[in-house]
């Protein structure tokens, strides 16, 4: 394998890889086939395994999930592919009202082991249709895992958890980040759902993000260090399994906490993480908490339109350094 | 079909409108809450059908469901303890009448989202041909999940990849209460639209047993064999009205005479007469319903609540409910 590896190549390697130890893994979606996916997420998967594995679809969100959920009940591991994330309102009722409740509904008699992939966000251009980051319409329904890697070789280890998983998992892959590189893990690289990264150390402020959002705290981390601000940056990689612990732990070092999400401030991810922090980490604050979120607008279109809405690195300095002077 | 089979299809038909009715009078007397959709009349579609699958086969239904549960293994007793919300009932009391599930013989479940389960069913005969096990998949539904995206999806889908799946709809004329033919735009709800994705579109009396069995291992075996999905309209008529809180006053007084004068029980004993069954044998799997769902209600009512703490498993597939750490 190559020195470095796109996140890109990174989702067809992490779903190859396990396609490869289990039989059961199959693959359906929109033009993931010989076409290898509109965003060439699934490149190579149908020439290594063939059309009794990657199936291609018609457009029909509901009849791909519903599918992947009734194979996932008789033996099989599905891995669904939903083309934009904003077309998951077109199957919601799988991800709202089947597939999270059939386990609990029937006492326990029935296992779902699915994955639904697909691809997440903003910043590219495409409008109020295909641009919104979803994670947290996911997040308001008990009964499903979420995963949303930052880096290649997290990608490649949460497929690994998240097909391995015998719980339903949905899978944001951030379109943003489809052209980043990363050093690509070894082979059998797994990483648990429900365990955020410390992906920078500092003694003063924690920002707490996801995918996308990652590099931004990443970059404003950078530009606040020269100011001698030091900033630690916890990559959630998965909203649940939501790893509080790493949170609390790291409030427990700075005592000031600013979230970075792409998601809109109304019923963003953070809210639930801050509330948490309200109940258990009260003690642990020496400052208000601050949420730079997307704004409560649909997004826009024009680039400077879109920079308005979308979370900035101005916009997490701004905040951090509003919280250093407390 | 042979007189022995012919029985037992009846007792088991019996043994389901008694059911029924020993949960509408338990409704009534304040021991099951939420609602209920009885499924009385509809009988021979379920018990038929069943008659003609393998024991391995999926069945998928909808909140009208006891009548499959019970047709697939599900005993009165946990159909029962499930309305009462008793710990012994067949989800422990966590799903209710609306989600009856027996998966330990491939009864995979009750859905309440109108036509939900369509695709499920092409999910699971699709997972069927991969793993070349030769299973079936089956899907009930009402007329009413004919007018829903996911209906026409599924059958595009399953017809696309040619799937070992069938799709029978209990044509009961009232999708809730109001006249399937006020709202489709064809005369058949469900076998008109079966040309337009190139799969065998038949209808059948659903309140025949025999001519349910008979139809259904025919498009079975077409199924099974390779040659794709097919979908089947059963004619039939509710008992009851569409849930607990509908006397169905809507449906004229004319219509409901002329289908209870077609009760699927009347035209099994009819059967069984043909066939040379002596009334006494008939009398006996009519005592034997009815003692069986005497004992049943006896046994859901002396039947202990869920433990409280069961409100917090089975999220997961580890058993727990843990969200966070």
């Amino acid at each position: 394998m190559a020195d470095v590896i796109t996140y890109r190549e990174a989702v067809a390697e992490g779903i190859a890889r396990e396609m490869r130890r289990d039989p059961s893994v199959v693959c359906l979606g929109e033009d993931i086939g010989a076409a290898g996916g509109v965003f060439k997420t699934t490149a190579g998967l149908h020439k290594e395994f063939g059309s009794e594995r990657v199936w291609d679809t018609p457009i029909s969100e509901q009849a791909i999930v519903g599918a992947a959920m009734g194979a996932a009940m008789t033996g099989m591991r599905p891995v669904a592919e939903i083309m934009f994330s904003d077309f998951l309102a077109c199957c919601w009722d799988y991800l709202a009202n089947e597939i999270p409740k059939v386990r609990y509904m029937t006492g326990g008699q029935v296992t779902v082991p699915l994955v639904v992939r697909t691809a997440n966000g903003g910043g590219l251009g495409f409008g109020a249709q295909h641009s919104q980051a979803t994670e947290n319409w996911a997040l308001t329904v008990p009964g499903l895992k979420i995963a949303a890697p930052a880096t290649p070789a997290d990608v490649i280890g949460m497929m690994a958890a998240a097909i391995r998983s015998d719980d339903p998992v949905v899978f944001f892959e951030h379109k943003g980040l489809l052209a980043t590189k990363g050093p690509p893990p070894p082979p059998d690289h797994v990483v648990d759902l429900g365990r955020a990264a410390v992906v920078r150390e500092g003694a003063d402020v924690t920002l707490v993000a996801l995918a996308s959002m990652v590099p931004v705290a990443l970059t404003a981390a950078e530009r606040l260090a020269q100011e001698g601000i030091g900033v630690e940056v916890v990559d959630l990689r998965s909203l649940v399994p939501l790893d509080m612990a790493t949170v609390l732990a790291s409030l427990g070092r700075t005592s000031r906490l600013v979230t970075v999400e792409e998601n809109p401030y109304q019923g963003g991810w953070g809210a639930t993480l801050v509330s948490v922090v309200a109940d258990e980490g009260f003690g642990l604050l020496d400052a208000p908490v601050r949420r730079v979120t997307g704004e409560c607008v649909p997004l826009p279109f024009a680039d400077a339109l879109e920079e308005q809405v979308i979370p900035t690195v101005d916009k997490v300095v701004a905040a951090v350094r509003s919280l250093a002077a407390y | 079909m042979e007189p022995a089979a012919l029985l037992a299809l009846y007792e088991r038909m019996a043994l389901i409108r008694r059911t029924e009715k020993a949960a509408h009078d338990l409704f009534l007397q304040g021991l099951v809450k939420g609602t209920t959709h009885l499924a009385a009349g509809h009988e021979a579609i379920a018990v038929g059908a069943s008659a003609a699958l393998r024991d391995d086969d999926y069945v998928f239904a909808t909140y009208r469901g006891h009548h499959h549960a019970m047709a697939r293994g599900a005993t009165p007793e946990e159909c029962l303890a499930e309305l009462m919300s008793r710990a012994t009932g067949l989800c422990g009391a966590k799903g209710g009448s609306m989600h009856l599930t027996k998966a330990a013989t491939n009864m995979l479940g009750s859905y309440a989202i109108v036509g939900a389960h369509l695709p499920m069913a092409v999910g699971a005969a699709w997972s069927a041909k991969l793993r070349g096990t030769g299973q079936l998949a089956v899907a009930f539904f009402g007329d009413g999940a004919t007018n829903i995206g996911a209906f026409h999806e599924a059958l595009n889908l399953a017809a696309v990849w040619k799937l070992p799946v069938l799709f029978v709809c209990e044509n009961n004329l009232y999708m809730e209460y109001t006249p399937i033919a006020d709202v489709t735009a064809v005369p058949r709800p469900a076998a008109d639209r079966a040309p337009a994705y190139g799969i065998p579109g038949e209808v059948v009396d659903g309140n025949d047993a025999v001519s349910v069995q008979e139809t259904v291992a025919r498009l079975a075996r077409r199924a099974r064999a390779g040659d794709g999905p097919a979908l089947l309209e059963a004619e039939t008529y509710r008992h009851f009205g569409h849930s607990r809180s509908d006397p169905a006053t809507y449906r004229p007084a004319e219509e409901v005479e002329r289908w209870l004068k077609h009760d699927p029980l009347d035209i099994a004993r009819g059967r069984l007469v043909e066939a040379g069954v002596p009334e006494e044998r008939v009398t006996e799997a009519d005592e034997r319903a009815r003692s069986v769902v005497q004992e049943a209600v006896d046994a859901a009512k002396n039947a202990p609540p869920p433990d409280p703490r069961e409100a917090f498993t089975d999220v997961w597939a580890d058993g727990g409910a843990a969200w966070r750490t």
